[in-house]
């Protein structure tokens, strides 16, 4: 039955097998003898390694083994005779196996007659249903075998077999080492039978052992290996056939020494040669063997090298591929947009196409798109037309208005991208599965991406030159699925740690805050404005206060866009420090109340609408009320904190970091302090007096109590500098509100930076026995070890610039090696989980329907609708169902 | 071959981090089998050689019961078949 009639095949599998020397010389069309390539005239030598037997290449040309052109040739193998045999290198080790298990004399597998049935009748019953267990079993077999020292079938004596990666074996004889050569080898394989190599798991049929060491060398056809034509008319050949033609060399040199009868170790040693090369030919990259290299440079790249790594054939065409309908550039933020979409340039609008079924329902539309052609957007590329299935581009047809009268029903336009399609949308490292998501288009002018600011955090994305990939599905199949599964909407809640891994960050936050913070009150202009940008509707509400004029508080104007009946408890992120607070009557405005949808009480900050903060109101909000309750929050409320943050501005200066001057004496005298402290600490180290912390070292003891100390010392002084900042310094607000930086990053802009540390300890490396040469040696003192007590704003001393530079790379080194080393763990663990599925009973099962888990995370808890990996929150049905009870009575 | 200078006690079975282990009853295994609509090689396996079931004398086919304490789920209960090596 032939491949190209009209039944349909099912593949049910793919057997493996050695490829057999008969096979090999049935397919060779031509025996290979030359290195040259080409005579003198430029055409190819015959018997080279672009005879013409490989197939038809050149314009014009007939191929002389099937009488085709170029076009239909398919090309042919041709095959080098190797003088001596060697051994395919990557079949070292089952070659091995098996010498060890066979008789050295008879070929027979070590193992009595009656075991070898027993042992086979229950290989056989594994094999069907325990094939795993099957290939653990010849494993057992083998070394069963290889233990016998004496044969039991004819006696003979058995001794070790060494085998050194890739092809060398040795038997271990009392008196001695013996080589065993390739020709050695093949006979001691030969003389298995097939039923002693079914037991040791090859199945004879298809993979004889001694066909493992071969003779005839197979020869590709040229298309596996095209010869390029520089512009200088120069001729570069393909690597493998540079590999090949080294191969022929070498076999032609050993066959010159056994026709001259040439000594024997010569012979041995061109055959050793021919043997590396051959070895280099199949894998470039061996251990133990020499690389075939480009004139001494550029190593070659051979047959396993097109299929290894990221960039072979597997990984790099197979899984991974280059497609249509795609397109990648820059992002930049567009707060205005909803978190459900994307902007999409004109001129790549232009380009992305989708192919749409002309019905009468949309013919008018069609024609319009049509009309317009490929170059004036909405307009089409392509027609297909149905009544002659011939496909019309229109770049090239003058008259697009016949065309368009002409269009029918059942025609086809491949019309631009417009407002509306879904694409996908994606930024790399692709992580986890929020990497890839759905977003709805808007076409839009220049040349940039325009995203929501608020779908940053499920794609890491910044816009600090990022670019980002965007494909369009064609089928209606795929558009369903990417509205219905991938859209942003659908992932506001995220698997990875059970909470929304969308909201707000930054501006968000501190525009959250600034808006519902106790004092701020607004004008009715002002509102007008916040409620404008949120999109509200409505009507407004009964202002807060009514004389001199009328002030409404960001908390009423936040309550307009929360559900009726949402209530929710929590602290704010500014309930820290100073305005701590524990309890509900909270006198700091930093316990939020959400009662009946009317925000009542405290501010709304990082806890309260960030991304990434399991159990905050937006969480709360999107398991309860629905994620398109949550988005709808994020496409209106969240314009609104922005307009807010607008209207007042949120910026920094060096007077926000600025610190009184008797703050920075304070600090001053805290310094001369723990200076004077850690001197103390050395002299009691110096006269042998300081207590040693148990199981360290005198010197690590102190070096742990300085380190300490400094840090006691950073930390005091960020708290003098905190105390004196004003609570609405917009520096102080953003760390307050949890928008950006913290406390850390205050105290290193406005007092001191503190302790530098490489690799967890204070600063050694630099100079013979100090840091540098502005200290005397064996200094310990804080200055001398990288303490910094400057700070960002004053300015660094030159040494404490060394020191932080020190530091500074060190993390710099750290996120390089930390995301390589992550990224492979990643690809690797993916490579072994991606097919587990969870079933609809709650056992996670993998493709072949082996159980791997009886329930799923052994709670059957699908993280993404659980409250920070809980199951149920019995908090909160409580507080609903005592909110009911109180209703009803 | 392990070797024999140390031997196994039902000491172990008291371990703290040795979960319990009951070997079914035919008709157990074989409700295990219905109620997860699976063959029995579709299971995951546990040796022969386990020290456990060494102790509960397990043979090739059996069907034993673990219960274990897990951070999730509270008890969890998995079943694996015994084989041979
Ligand atoms: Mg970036
Ligand atoms: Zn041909
Ligand atoms: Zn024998
Ligand atoms: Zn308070």
């Amino acid at each position: 039955m032939s491949v190209y009639d009209n039944e349909s095949h099912v593949i049910k599998g793919i057997k493996f097998g050695v490829l057999p020397p008969h096979e090999i010389i049935r397919m060779a069309k031509v025996t290979v003898i030359r290195d040259a390539i080409y005579e003198a005239d430029g055409s190819p030598v015959a018997g080279g390694l672009r005879d013409p037997h490989f197939g038809a290449i050149e314009p014009g040309e007939r191929c002389p083994v099937c009488g085709n052109t170029r076009d239909t040739c398919p090309g042919h193998f041709g095959k080098i005779d190797l003088a001596r045999p060697v051994i395919v290198p990557h079949y070292g080790d089952a070659l091995h196996g098996i010498l060890q298990a066979t008789c050295r004399n008879c070929g027979r597998i070590l193992i009595p007659t009656d075991r070898i049935r027993y042992l086979t009748a229950i290989k056989e019953r594994l094999k069907k249903r325990w094939p795993k267990l099957a290939d653990t079993f010849v494993e057992e077999v083998k070394r069963e075998a290889a233990a016998r020292m004496e044969c039991p079938h004819c006696g003979a004596r058995q001794f070790k077999i060494r085998f050194i990666k890739p092809f060398t074996f040795y038997e271990e004889h009392p008196e001695g080492e013996r080589r065993l050569n390739p020709i050695d080898v093949r006979e001691r394989v030969e003389k298995t039978i097939d039923e002693d190599l079914v037991l040791l798991g090859v199945d004879p049929k298809y993979s004889r052992p001694e066909w493992m060491i071969i003779t005839s060398l197979p020869v590709p056809p040229l298309s596996v290996r095209p010869s390029i034509t520089l512009e200088t008319g120069y001729r570069a050949e393909d690597d493998l056939t540079h590999a090949l033609a080294e191969i022929v060399r070498q076999n032609e040199r050993l066959k010159n020494f056994l026709i001259s009868n040439a000594p024997e170790t010569m012979i041995e040693d061109a055959w050793l040669t021919l043997q590396h090369v051959v070895a280099s030919y199949i894998d470039n990259e061996l251990p133990n063997t020499y690389q075939l290299t480009h004139r001494r440079k550029r190593a070659l790249k051979t047959l396993a090298q097109r299929l290894k790594g990221k960039e072979g054939r597997l990984r790099g065409n197979l899984s991974g591929k280059r497609v249509n309908y795609s397109a990648r550039t820059v992002i930049s933020p567009d707060p205005m947009i909803s978190v459900n979409e994307v902007g999409v340039p004109v001129e790549i609008a232009k380009i992305l196409t989708v192919p749409i079924m002309v019905t009468p329902y949309n013919i008018e539309e069609a024609r319009r798109y049509v009309l317009n052609g490929p170059d004036k957007w909405p307009g089409a590329t392509y027609v297909y037309k149905a009544r002659n299935g011939k496909k019309i581009d229109l770049r090239y047809i003058r008259n697009h208005k016949q065309l368009a009268e002409g269009l029918e029903v059942g025609d086809i336009v491949e019309r631009h991208l417009i407002d509306g399609d879904i694409v996908l949308f994606n930024r790399q490292p692709s992580l986890h599965r929020m990497s890839i998501l759905g977003h709805i288009v808007r076409v839009m002018p220049y040349k940039t991406f325009r995203l929501n600011p608020l779908v940053c955090p499920p794609y890491n994305a910044d816009f600090d030159g990022d670019e980002m990939n965007l494909h369009v599905p064609r089928l209606y199949e795929a558009m369903v699925e990417a509205k219905e599964l991938l859209l942003v909407e659908k992932h506001i809640l995220t698997p990875r740690y059970g909470g929304p891994i969308i909201g707000g960050r930054q501006d968000y936050i501190s525009g959250a805050y600034l808006l519902t913070v106790k004092t701020s009150l607004f004008t009715e202009e002002e509102v007008g404005q916040i409620l404008a940008a949120a999109g509200y509707k409505g009507p407004l509400p009964e202002p807060a206060i009514l004389k001199p004029r009328k002030l409404w508080t960001g908390k009423q104007l936040v309550s307009l866009f929360l559900p009726e009946d949402l209530d929710f408890k929590g602290k704010s992120k500014i309930n820290a420090g100073s305005l701590k607070c524990g309890s509900e009557d909270c006198f700091h405005d930093s316990y939020i109340i959400v009662s009946g949808g009317k925000l009542l009480m405290g501010v709304l900050d990082k806890n309260a609408i960030g991304a990434e903060q399991p159990e905050n109101l937006l969480h709360i909000i999107a398991l309860e009320y629905g994620v398109s309750k949550a988005r709808l929050l994020l496409d209106t409320l969240f314009k609104g904190f922005i307009r807010a943050l607008e209207m007042r501005g949120l910026t920094m200066a060096l007077d926000d970091i600025e610190i009184p001057e008797e703050a920075k004496e304070e600090i001053m005298g805290m310094v001369d302090e723990y200076k004077e402290k850690v001197a103390q600490l050395i002299r009691d180290y110096e006269e042998g007096r300081l207590e040693v912390i148990p199981g360290r070292t005198p010197e690590e003891s102190l070096e742990l109590k300085i380190i300490g100390l400094l840090q006691e010392l950073r930390e005091k002084a960020g708290q003098v500098a905190v105390s004196h900042m004003d609570p609405f310094n917009d520096v102080f607000i953003m760390a307050r509100t949890g928008a950006r930086g913290g406390e850390v990053n205050i105290t290193q802009m406005a007092a001191m930076l503190g302790q530098q540390t490489v690799r967890g300890k204070r600063i050694r490396r630099g100079f013979r026995k100090r840091t540098l040469p502005h200290f005397k040696e064996n200094d310990l003192s804080p200055e001398a070890r990288g303490f910094v007590r400057g700070n960002f704003r004053d300015g660094l001393r030159p040494t404490e610039v060394f020191f932080h530079a020190a530091g500074g790379r060190e993390g710099l080194v750290d996120t390089a090696v930390k995301t390589s080393q992550s990224g492979y763990m990643q690809r690797r663990l993916i490579n072994a989980l991606q097919d587990l599925v969870v079933s609809y009973d709650g056992t996670v099962k993998d493709a072949w329907g082996n159980i791997i888990q009886f329930k799923y995370g052994e709670d059957g808890v699908d993280p993404t609708l659980s409250y920070h990996g809980d199951g149920v929150k019995i908090d909160r049905i409580i507080q609903r169902v005592a909110k009911k009870n109180g209703d009803r009575r | 071959m392990p070797s024999k200078s140390r031997r196994i006690t039902k000491k172990i079975l008291k371990h703290e981090l040795v979960p319990e282990h009951r070997i079914l009853s035919l008709e157990e295994a074989v409700e295990v089998l219905r109620r997860y609509n699976v063959k029995p090689w579709n299971l995951p396996q546990i040796s022969i050689n386990d020290p456990v079931i060494k102790l509960l004398g397990g043979k090739p086919g059996d069907i034993v019961e673990i219960r274990r304490r897990s951070p999730t789920g509270g008890e969890s209960v998995a079943y694996r078949i015994v084989v041979p090596f």
